[in-house]
């Protein structure tokens, strides 16, 4: 009898979302062909930031490692996109695989610091790796040292795709610059939104959940919360650093100061995963969507924006905890991305209904 | 020769840091709480120095004695109004608040005094230098180091001596249990955190005149002041101040060597204290 039950994370929602997803995918990516330039450039801006977010939620909303300094590598990642490409002759495409590779091996040496301090002075400890790793950067001369560099036009015009892009959409090199970058970050936004989704649904993300919930509890079932620490903070450095190559290809330009800022790369992206929920996978999208928001409306103010979007996060942080999503979950119950296990009984078992199991999880 | 008036500046310079660290090394020590906007407002409380000093025309020293109080109660009620509902087990509302804080008083005197660099000014103080053997050091970074020390046994006194410190201690070791002895814990925080941003305040005075300032300087201030703490040891004052000379001399150190190494030349000494002792050059106990 008990053989019969089965576990599952599969809910209506998660399937509708599924199909939802897969739609709006499809339309994304045939966009470029009616849309103009500029929302394409706003849809590249909101995916990057997306999975900026994305990422820095499974650091602080899963694994309890609050970085402050995501814009190491950021910076990192772009830089080392320009200096492949300038330097070595690589192809800018492929050199942002290239971005996400060194982001990962300079996130083994910050690990290997940051992790000996806990809590709150791990935040420092990341930023502090951030600044070294931004004053070093300054003083590279090969790509600009402290006042930075551009990608050179030779580098830009062999960018793959981009003559294909050009006589497909009769448009002009620029515009199919952007349209490549575009479908690239819509490329990096799925996969990483897919990937954390799936991640968070194999028997590693259940162990990730469990030390979310409860450190001590996971650990006295036999989570090694040291390796996840580990594994989640280079998988996020890998993605955040092809994040950042990707945003200073479509840029085209890069200094130290803009590589590395901590407003834009962490404070921003902080803010929109608090805003949107925390430890969620549709809390980020939402923020993202507040965010942009917030920006188009405000724009014109300057400074106030980042006071509004200050307020706003700290406000939520106090009296909403779970952010925009959290309201939204608690009052309607939907889960978009479910990966709850609920245990499911057979149809004519003892209970002849279905069970909930496990705890709470979302 | 000369490398020993780079240490000597160096030394001088940690004492600067000190200051910087001593505010925030008391409110973690009383509350575990990481004040990320440590830092900016530090340049706030440079800010209403600097207006002092130009609305009421005081000597710089005085403005201080009058922004203290100022600052004192901005800091009760920060920590009674907003900072107090973000204690407890989960480290992420007070890092995330304090950090959106960090945001709010950036960009609020952005938007009240624009982003040009000011300075307070010391008139002849800021260029008197007194001569000891072979090294000159400036009068001003003097007073800055005594300051530190003063500041340092100061609270070391608040803490052992008077009843707001039994209770500071009394919060910090069990706030239950304390509040069960008639003592308020959120009043003691709320207090702390005034004392905190007079610490701040007197910190502020010496960041003003030493050199410009604007809006952003907070962070790199906050990351200084963390090494700082870290170096010495959680909650050891005196560990501090170690940890404020060790920066400052590995800046000092650096720059000599090459100007573009100042800045790095402190973060890599950090790391390195990192790397051997990992809980600090004299921690405390086991936080």
């Amino acid at each position: 009898m008990a053989a019969t039950h089965t576990l599952t994370t599969r809910t209506r929602a998660g399937t509708i979302t599924g199909i939802a997803a897969l739609a709006f995918l499809a339309v994304a990516v045939i966009l470029p062909a009616f849309a103009s330039r500029s929302l394409i450039q706003d849809l590249f801006f909101i995916l990057t930031m997306l999975t900026l977010a994305q990422f820095w939620n499974l650091l602080a909303g899963y694994s309890g490692l609050v970085s402050v300094g995501q814009q190491a590598f950021v910076g990192f990642g772009a830089y080392m996109l320009f200096a492949a490409t300038i330097l070595w002759g690589v192809n800018p495409v492929a050199a942002i695989l290239l971005s996400g590779v060194f982001a990962l091996l300079l996130a083994i040496p910050t690990a290997f610091f940051a992790f000996r301090l806990s809590g709150a002075y791990f935040a420092i400890g990341t930023w502090v790796v951030a600044e070294v790793v931004r004053l070093t950067v300054a003083q590279w001369q090969a790509v600009g040292g402290g006042t930075g560099t551009s990608l050179p036009r030779d580098a830009r015009d062999a960018m793959w795709g981009v003559t294909w892009i050009e006589a497909a959409f009769d448009v002009r090199s620029s515009a199919a610059r952007d349209i490549l970058a575009y479908w690239l970050a819509l490329a990096l936004a799925a996969a990483t939104i897919g990937g954390i989704y799936w991640f968070l649904r194999t028997r590693r993300g259940l162990a990730l959940a469990a030390l979310r919930d409860n450190v001590e509890a996971a650990k006295s079932v036999g989570v090694d919360a040291a390796r996840m620490k580990w594994i989640v903070f280079l998988v996020a450095a890998f993605g955040t650093g092809i994040a950042g190559g990707l945003i200073f290809l479509q840029n085209g330009r890069i200094s130290p100061d803009s590589a590395f800022a901590v407003t834009q790369w962490t404070a921003f992206v902080i803010f929109i995963v608090v805003i949107g929920g925390i430890g969620t996978i549709e809390g980020p999208i939402i923020g993202v969507l507040v965010f942009f928001m917030l920006q188009e409306l405000l724009a014109d103010f300057g400074a106030t924006y980042l006071i509004v979007l200050g307020c706003l996060g700290i406000v939520i942080m106090l009296f909403a905890r779970r952010g925009l999503w959290g309201l939204i979950s608690d009052r309607t119950g939907v889960q978009l991305f479910p990966v709850r296990r609920r245990l499911i009984a057979p149809a004519r078992g003892p209970a002849g209904q279905t069970d909930e199991g496990g705890g709470h999880n979302d | 020769m000369i490398w020993i008036d780079t240490i000597v500046q160096g030394v001088l310079l940690g004492g600067l840091y000190a200051l910087f660290a001593a505010g925030l090394s008391l409110v973690f020590g009383i509350m575990r709480l990481v004040n990320l906007a440590h830092g900016d407002l530090i340049v706030m409380g440079a800010y209403l120095i600097l207006v002092v000093v130009s609305v009421l025309g005081l000597n710089p020293f005085v403005a201080a004695l009058v922004a203290a109080p100022v600052m004192f109660s901005i800091g009760w009620v920060l920590q009674k109004a907003v900072l107090n509902r973000t204690l407890g087990d989960d480290i992420l509302p007070p890092l995330l608040v304090t950090f959106g804080l960090s945001v709010v008083i950036q960009n609020s005197l952005l938007e009240g005094f624009s982003a040009d660099s000011q300075r307070i000014s010391m008139g002849p103080l800021e260029t008197a230098s007194v001569a000891v053997g072979p090294v000159t050091m400036g009068l001003l970074p003097l007073l800055t180091f005594g300051s530190a020390i003063a500041v340092i046994v100061g609270l070391n006194q608040i803490f052992y001596r008077t009843a707001i410190g039994r209770a500071f201690r009394a919060t910090s070791d069990d706030p239950v249990t304390a509040s069960l002895m008639g003592i308020r814990p959120d009043r003691v925080f709320a207090t702390a955190m005034g004392l905190a941003l007079v610490v701040a305040t007197i910190a502020a005075l010496y960041l003003g005149t030493r050199s410009n300032f604007d809006p952003y300087v907070g962070p790199a201030r906050l990351i200084y002041a963390f090494e700082a703490v870290i170096i010495g040891g959680l909650g050891s004052l005196w560990g501090t101040l170690a940890g404020g000379i060790i920066i400052g001399v590995a800046q000092t150190v650096g720059a000599a060597i090459n100007p573009e190494w100042q800045i790095l030349a402190g973060h890599v000494a950090f790391l390195i204290v990192l790397l051997v002792r990992p809980r600090g050059l004299f921690p405390r106990a086991v936080d």
